[in-house]
């Protein structure tokens, strides 16, 4: 009775779907025409007071992110607009739409999102901008035809060629070297991973071999156990690069404690704060980062821009961004920090994030 | 007897409770809420529940019968890898699509295989699928996503009929959800699924086969929730491994709120779907009120237990009122 049933069911239901249509494949898709904003700027126009700006990080109470998005308070208090943070607690692709929608729903006037998954966002993120709210991605970008401008931290190629000169520096010049990333999908970290690897295929890197790429998810345990894992598994390894806060830090805490301390060299991009111990007692001899909280500061400058008419978007169009003086948009509508700082035992007590 | 009547008097008015408590809650938030009322707000609250409100169906029965499926979300996210590397193999969608249903099935006849021909404990099976159907996704697709789903699909899962409140993906949940409902409370099968759940034996010398039965009920839930995937999949346009992480929970929250018992053998679809709703609309309203995340995840497990200890305080207290009237009544 019941196999009869569903049976019949399950072959209906093929019936119908197969019906339905002739094949549609991936080659059948059209390229989509981006949709550009077609307002002109007005560079002249006064910045407006009392926007509503939204921060929409990867996830909430990550301390990377907390520190980005303090800085767009400071610059929204500087500019009289008010500021807000919402986001999910676990960085997967599809948390962050349902706190988009209730962005829409509560007319912000600007959001400021780090994608988890550029696309994911996408029909949400144009949603809120047909609803006239103002999108700016930083520290991870979403796709470009979902948003008015990106805050890039600095280019990708910079960031990758640093990454492949510290492994270099600290190898002694040669040997084995492994990556400890954010999650697999991470925007930014597979950019710069590829970038890396690109690197490595030149002669002058020829010296040096990757051996592996671990992910430890931004979560603390499982970076730790990564980088447990990876010298483990690679006996020979002299340094791992962690282009993610989380990792770099778990990574640096694992070797200090164990017998590889002196022996493997940990870099790759960290806070100051988060490395200071570290650096102090030797695990780490040089990591990278840009100031993250100039990056929630810019974002919140180039959004309240966008909303008075200074900017659409548009390569080529300049505008002010508070204490970090004048900034021009560059292709894609991409907005860039400026270049990484080089933090050592020299450098590190200078900065306090 | 009577004990028997009244049990079930209770649970067809927890039920009403649930269905009750939901609706005052849409409307006092409708009321209160600033921006919850509107029809966009409303197609954003139906598109969030849909995926949990369409794996809720089958684990309905399937927590009836007294077992319970944990790799329902496990299931969507390989469905989801499998989808985008399917898509980007060079198939057509119309392929795909019943393709990935029709692995959700077979996802579930293996987990229907553990449960009732091994005999395995049904939490134990899924648990062990949740983890592999998930290494399994991870495997199939990696750390990639796969975003270019034609265009005519993804806008479809993604908009409403006739640019009205109402989700066009409302329509085969409604249908779903009538089909299921009819099944469970209107047919034989329904009546073995109680049967089975209240006590395995004596459904047996009833004449039910509630191996077979338990069977071709995980390979319906392995099948919704390979639908589910395909739907999240085409929403978000992007397949990705990660897809639907952590919504068993989120389901059987629901069904258990809904008034159905993990010891199995009682609850109502009706119940079951307030419950996804009630959870729903109260994650949508305090979100527009700013609330934040770890005070709504307080009230979703004060709640859930609320649900599960209520019934149980009425029913002592009404055992208690009894046992003293008996004890009263010969002094008289």
């Amino acid at each position: 009775m019941s196999r009869r049933f569903l049976t019949g069911a399950v072959s209906a239901g093929l019936v119908l779907v197969l019906a339905a249509c002739s094949g549609t494949t991936k080659n059948d898709n059209a390229a989509s025409g981006a949709s550009e904003s077609t307002a002109a700027a007005n560079p002249n126009a006064a910045a407006k007071e009392g926007v509503k700006m939204a921060f929409l990080p990867k996830q909430l109470n990550n301390p990377y992110s907390d520190i980005e998005v303090s800085g767009g308070k400071a610059a929204l208090g500087e500019l009289k607009g008010e500021y807000k943070l919402v986001g999910p607690n676990d960085a997967s692709a599809s948390s962050q739409v349902s706190y988009i929608n209730t962005l829409i729903q509560q007319q912000q006037d600007v959001i400021g999102i780090a994608a988890n998954d550029p696309n994911a966002v996408c029909p949400s993120l144009n949603q809120a901008r047909s609803a006239g709210i103002k999108v700016v991605a930083f520290d991870s970008d979403a796709a470009k035809d979902c948003r008015d401008a990106f805050i890039n931290q600095a280019t990708t190629q910079g960031i990758g060629e640093a990454l492949a000169k510290q492994a270099k520096d600290l190898s002694g010049g040669s040997g084995e070297i492994a990556v400890l990333s954010a999650t697999p999908n991470a925007t930014n970290q597979n950019a710069w991973i590829d970038v890396l690897k690109k690197e490595l295929a030149k002669p002058e890197y020829s010296t040096l071999k990757l051996d592996k790429v671990a992910y430890g998810n931004d979560d603390d345990q499982k970076s730790f156990q990564e980088a447990q894992g990876l010298l483990q598994s690679f006996p020979n390894l002299k340094v791992i690069v962690a282009p993610t806060t989380v990792g770099i830090a778990a990574a640096a805490r694992y070797v200090s404690s164990s017998s590889y301390k002196g022996k493997v060299a940990v870099t790759g991009l960290g806070t100051p704060n988060q490395m200071r111990a570290f650096v102090k007692d030797g695990t780490v001899k040089q990591f990278a980062l840009w100031n993250p909280a100039d990056i929630g500061y810019l974002a919140a400058y180039a959004g309240v821009a966008l909303k008075s008419g200074q900017i659409t978007g548009k390569q080529g169009e300049k505008f002010k961004a508070g204490k970090l003086g004048d900034y021009t948009i560059g292709e894609n509508g991409e907005i860039v920090l400026g270049p990484p700082t080089t933090f050592d035992a020299n450098n590190i007590d200078k900065f306090n994030f | 007897m009577s004990d028997r009547g009244n049990r079930l008097g209770r649970l067809l008015s927890w039920d009403a409770a649930v269905v009750l408590v939901t609706v005052l809650v849409l409307i006092v938030a409708s009321g209160a809420v600033e921006n919850f009322g509107t029809s966009r707000n409303f197609t954003f609250l139906l598109l969030d529940l849909l995926p949990i409100a369409l794996v809720a169906l089958p684990m309905t029965f399937i927590i009836v019968t007294g077992e319970i499926d944990l790799s329902v979300a496990s299931t969507l996210g390989l469905t989801s890898a499998v989808m985008g590397s399917l898509w980007n193999a060079g198939l057509p969608i119309e392929t795909i699509i019943p393709l990935c249903i029709a692995l959700g099935a077979v996802l579930g006849a293996l987990n229907g295989f553990f449960v009732t021909v091994l005999k395995l404990p049904s939490l134990a099976v899924t648990i062990g699928t949740l983890a592999l159907y998930r290494g399994l996704a991870f495997v199939v697709l990696g750390d990639s996503a796969v975003a270019d789903f034609p265009r005519v699909y993804t806008s479809w899962v993604t908009g409403t009929i006739g640019d009205g409140p109402i989700p066009n993906v409302l329509i085969p949940l409604i249908v779903a959800a009538l089909i299921f409902g009819v099944v469970l409370h209107a047919t034989p099968i329904g009546r073995g699924v109680f049967a089975a759940g209240a006590g395995e034996q004596a459904a047996r010398f009833a004449g039910i086969r509630t191996g077979r039965l338990k069977f071709w009920l995980y390979v319906v839930s392995g099948a919704v929730a390979g639908l589910a995937g395909v739907l999240w999949t085409l929403r978000y346009s992007s397949a990705r491994a990660d897809n639907g992480f952590g919504l068993e929970l989120a389901v059987v929250a629901a069904v258990l709120l809904g008034g159905v018992s993990i010891f199995g053998g009682k609850g109502t679809l009706p119940g079951v779907l307030a419950g996804v709703v009630l959870l729903a609309t109260l994650q949508n309203a305090l979100r527009l009120q700013d609330v934040s995340n770890e005070a709504l995840n307080i009230v979703t497990g004060v709640l859930l237990i609320v649900s599960v200890l209520l019934p149980n305080i009425v029913t002592s207290a009404r055992t208690a009122v009894r046992r003293r009237r008996q004890l009263a009544t010969p002094e008289r």
